[in-house]
């Protein structure tokens, strides 16, 4: 007999805390903010009671980064979640994530910009800001979820990513997929995999925490391990001290970019549907993919060859996909709530080959069905 | 002189880092050697100390020791000691930062690790300037004086950090100077013991970038500018208020022992662990009944359960 899963009807939000749980997240802390505060809250509820597991309200965005690198780097798993303004205050220390290579999950739920904006009101116009936000050339893994079940799957996900290459992940929700109720399971034990960061193997006294090695992502050890390493955000030589000389900065750097960029194929996610024969082909991703979803069914209905590529990985950007959807299609059709972002990228590495339309909307609402299937009968 | 060269060798580190890029004259190494002193007279291992620093010349100094050091982001060393104390609270964390770190761009972290009473030990190394960035007047230089940033005089009051400290609801409270070896090893070693927010203010002469703009003849000066001006605090208390002026009072403020954030929060995880159980030994109780009465009660015991866990969401 089939195990049945446990339903759930909850809130986007609220699937995150759930991913998390599963994904083995046992550090949490955040700042309050609108519409990311359900994920908080719900963390606050649930935490103390796990197993070994720690909640705390900072006093701004700044010190909850701050405190989850510090726990990170104290072997934890850890999360924070904030909206845009809370997002901009963080972006110093997502550089620094970055530079000492320390894995984190960062929740972003993209409210409508800038500045305070409108708090209530969905919005995809921090698309840009999560790959290119804090200063210096870095790399960085960005997701994103249109569904409930897809918060908590995406969730899992982007620990297993932020674990297996040492990196801060950035999961990109919007208002609307985070304020959705809607039905989800969650998964049995064995349908998903959970990693955990590699500690080193080696005595102390043999280790370099900075190590090239074919994988690119050194082995982390927990502070009070007996490893004793020196982490800094100056650039360092492999033993984790600031060096000066310019081909250790030169290793440490390219390191940081090809640990992430060699496996690329493994980070790259998107969903396809109805793509095989498409002579028009919508790229969307957050709340407005459901929108193009629901917007490609009825374009067949009406006898217009219309698919979707959904990106579930924003950055590093799923070239190879849209290359190869390009060289198929007649027009590709780029819907998102802000001024075009993400058809940046598409136009990008679409390079000519067909056309690109964008539909931008932002007005504080969603874009609808009829929106984009009106653009698709105009092609 | 043999136990100092011992010292040297078990608690710096040896290769890549030395010479130190402190100028001749600074206090810091001061701090750095009482930090190092304290830390083996509290009998502290090694691996189980992790030194946290922010940015500045206080901010280098984390990478000469062979601790589990950790050089953060300009002013939020708090916010990561604030983590990895909650996150592993058998670490003895140190946190070393200046006064520019300490009080303008991370003030807010300050006030808040005081008022959370985190198991925190915090050293602020005050020169009273931004030294590495080239001697920019910072929220400790005192009226009236000069700085890069300040050429006709700083217009600004400056802030006290021992007061501050105070009225956040530190745990212990201490101030010392570089003049001061001895005290700085006491208090050091006094705070290690002590649980909670343990704040200790270090005066550190700064001659390259203060004392030149302000009519220190040399390092020397400054030292013996505060070996004047210093008096013990219970003596500075029995003073009379028109005789305090220009008097910096040195020691320990306040020592008190309120439980740590991290283990007030230990509590409230065992109780709930504590409830957990007692609810899962009440479920297998009730399971276990049905056996021999004939009433069916288990079931309206694990319906109740579920439903508080999944708040009535089932579909």
């Amino acid at each position: 007999m089939k195990k049945k899963r446990t339903q759930l009807f909850a809130l986007g939000n609220e699937a995150v805390v759930e991913g998390a749980l599963l994904a083995g997240c046992t550090f949490f802390a955040g700042y309050p903010i609108t519409p990311s505060s359900e994920i908080m809250e719900v963390m606050a509820q649930r935490l103390p009671m796990e197993e070994d597991s720690v909640f705390i309200q900072m006093e701004d965005e700044i010190a909850s980064m701050g405190a989850i690198i510090g726990a990170s780097l104290a072997g934890r798993k850890v999360m924070t979640a904030t909206s845009g303004p809370g997002f901009s205050l963080m972006q110093e220390l997502i550089g620094y994530g970055c530079m000492v290579e320390a894995p984190m999950v960062i929740v972003n739920v993209m409210r409508g910009g800038p500045s305070t904006g409108l708090p209530t009101s969905p919005a995809q116009g921090d698309v840009q800001m999560a790959r290119w936000g804090t200063h210096g050339d870095h790399p960085i893994i960005v997701l994103s979820a249109s569904t409930v079940q897809q918060c908590l799957d995406m969730t899992i996900t982007a620990f297993n990513f932020a674990e297996k290459y040492r990196t801060p992940v950035i999961l990109l929700l919007d208002e609307v997929t985070a304020h959705t109720r809607e039905r989800f399971e969650l998964p049995f034990a064995e349908e998903y995999e959970v990693f955990s960061r590699i500690t080193p193997s080696v005595p102390p006294e043999w280790f370099h925490p900075f190590q090239d090695s074919l994988r690119g992502v050194p082995p982390m050890p927990p502070l009070g391990a007996g490893y004793r390493v020196h982490v800094t955000g100056l650039t360092h030589d492999e033993m984790g001290f600031p060096t000066q000389r310019p081909e250790e900065i030169e290793e440490a750097i390219s390191r940081l970019f090809r640990k992430i960029d060699q496996f690329y194929p493994d980070i790259m996610m998107v969903e396809e549907y109805k793509t095989e024969d498409a002579e028009v082909a919508v790229i969307a991703y957050g709340s407005v993919a459901r929108s193009a979803h629901h917007a490609v069914d009825r374009a067949r209905e009406e006898g217009v060859k219309a698919g979707l590529l959904e990106l579930k990985t924003l950055f590093p950007f799923p070239r190879p996909q849209v290359v190869k959807l390009a060289r198929r299609c007649k027009c590709l059709l780029v819907p998102e709530m802000n001024m075009g972002q993400m058809s940046r990228e598409v136009k990008r590495v679409n390079n000519g080959i067909t056309r690109v339309r964008t539909i931008n909307r932002v007005d504080g609402r969603i874009i609808t069905p009829t929106q984009i299937l009106k653009n698709l009968t105009q092609i | 002189m043999s136990e100092v060269t011992q010292l040297i060798h078990h608690y710096l580190r040896h290769n890549k880092k030395f010479p130190h890029m402190l100028c001749a004259g600074c206090g810091h190494g001061i701090l750095l050697g009482s930090l190092i002193r304290s830390v083996h007279n509290a009998g502290l291992s090694k691996d189980e100390v992790v030194v946290i620093s922010g940015i500045g010349c206080s901010g280098r100094l984390a990478v000469y020791v062979d601790f589990n050091t950790i050089h953060t982001t300009h002013g939020r060393a708090l916010t990561f000691a604030t983590g990895i104390k909650m996150a592993n609270p058998e670490l003895v964390v140190i946190v070393l930062m200046g006064d520019g770190d300490a009080l303008s761009i991370g003030g807010n972290h300050l006030i808040h690790a005081a008022r959370r009473n985190i198991g925190v030990n915090a050293i602020i190394l005050n020169n009273e300037i931004y030294g590495m960035t080239g001697g920019q007047c910072s929220s400790t230089t005192p009226q009236d004086c000069f700085s890069m940033t300040t050429p006709f005089g700083q217009l600004e009051k400056s802030f006290d950090i021992v007061d501050m400290a105070l009225a956040s609801g530190a745990n212990f409270v201490a101030r010392t100077t570089a003049f001061h070896a001895q005290l700085t090893d006491e208090v050091i070693g006094q705070a290690l013991a002590n649980p909670g927010f343990n704040l200790i203010e270090f005066f550190s002469p700064c001659h390259t970038q203060y004392g030149r703009k302000n009519k220190y003849k040399n390092a020397i000066a400054m030292y013996q500018d505060l070996k004047s001006k210093t008096m013990d605090v219970d003596k500075y208390k029995a003073l009379e208020e028109s005789k305090r002026e220009g008097v910096m009072p040195i020691g320990v403020f306040l020592k008190r022992d309120d439980p740590a954030l991290e283990t007030r929060y230990a509590g409230v995880r065992a109780k709930l662990q504590e409830a957990k159980q007692k609810k899962a030994e009440a479920a297998k109780a009730a399971q276990a009944k049905p056996a021999k009465a004939k009433e069916p009660k288990p079931d309206k015991g694990a319906k109740g359960k579920e439903t508080k866990q999944d708040k009535g969401d089932k579909a």
